[in-house]
């Protein structure tokens, strides 16, 4: 099935919240070969004026694939995950992301274009804390090849 | 353990703020896949990589992405002052097994923003010569 252009300016609805705890904090800092203390140590992460053990840069993906999966995994949006490659990820932080953050975010389609069999999907992943404050945006390009014809 | 933080006025375009080299081996990717919740079958098989067309495995982008942006942190003195940061994704990087991929990172300041108390490091990152992450540029808030 040929990816659906419909589905550009989609708005997906809140998902539950996901709750960040410094041990997930910790695993993925340590994935990255992220050292600083602010990641692993709450005293450290006070030092710089946080409430808690902050997450490094791209953290963020954690939650973002979270909602980019109802997309992505909606039969009708026609995203076969065996064609798909990353082609571009963007993070602009409105804060860090800190230990015993519950995080709700909305899924975004902001495009979907379709160019010399490849389809080219946009999304924007905005996420908030509990009490609706902007946490940060994660905009991810997925480059989708078409079938080979 | 408190690094010297950097100063805008101190600063100049061009200027390189440092550079280092990532080893990634296979095990790398399994961690990576397990904290990153990436579980794509091309991270960490080689029949599967080399069935769509890959020389084998390869590193998660995402992997490379986070890995690089670490010189930043650690040049700026705060993992938290990076208030944006975006690359595309322009070549894979093949794992061998035994052994590392080195993928090699340099960063050089962009640009500055005085009034806004910001500057835009620039991130080379390549392996074997080539780019494979491109237009890497991360935003940081200077004091």
């Amino acid at each position: 099935m040929p990816i659906n252009v419909e589905f550009a300016g989609r708005e997906y609805p809140p998902q539950a919240a996901y709750e960040v705890s410094r041990e997930k904090i910790r695993e993925f800092a340590v994935a990255v070969g992220a050292t600083h203390p602010a990641h692993t140590d709450p005293s450290a992460a006070q030092a710089l004026g946080y409430p808690d053990v902050i997450a490094t840069p791209t953290f963020a993906v954690l939650v973002a694939q979270r909602a980019e999966a109802q997309l992505i995994e909606d039969p009708a949006a026609g995203i076969d995950f065996s064609r798909v490659v990353h082609a571009e990820e963007r993070f602009v932080h409105h804060r860090p992301i800190h230990a015993g953050d519950r995080l709700v975010t909305v899924l975004h389609v902001d495009s979907v274009v379709e160019r010399a069999g490849l389809a080219m999907v946009t999304t924007r992943a905005e996420i908030a804390d509990d009490a609706g404050t902007p946490v940060a945006t994660v905009i991810s390009t997925l480059a989708v090849r078409g079938v080979d014809e | 353990m408190t690094a010297a933080r950097p100063e805008l006025s101190g600063l100049e375009v061009g200027q390189e703020i440092g550079r280092r080299t990532i080893a990634v081996e296979r095990g790398t990717l399994v961690r990576y896949a397990g904290a990153g919740g990436d579980f794509n079958p091309i991270h960490y098989n080689d029949v599967v990589a080399r069935g769509v067309g890959l020389p084998g495995v390869i590193a998660h982008g995402m992997f490379t992405m986070g890995a690089a942006i670490e010189l930043v942190a650690d040049w700026a003195g705060d993992p938290g002052a990076i208030l944006e940061y975006g690359v595309r994704f322009t070549r894979p990087v093949p794992v061998p097994n035994p052994g590392a991929a080195r993928i090699e990172v340099t960063g050089v300041i962009g640009a500055l923003d005085p009034d806004a108390g910001t500057v835009r490091i620039d991130l080379a990152v390549e392996f074997e010569g080539a780019k494979v992450l491109g237009k890497a540029q991360a935003v940081v808030r200077l004091r």
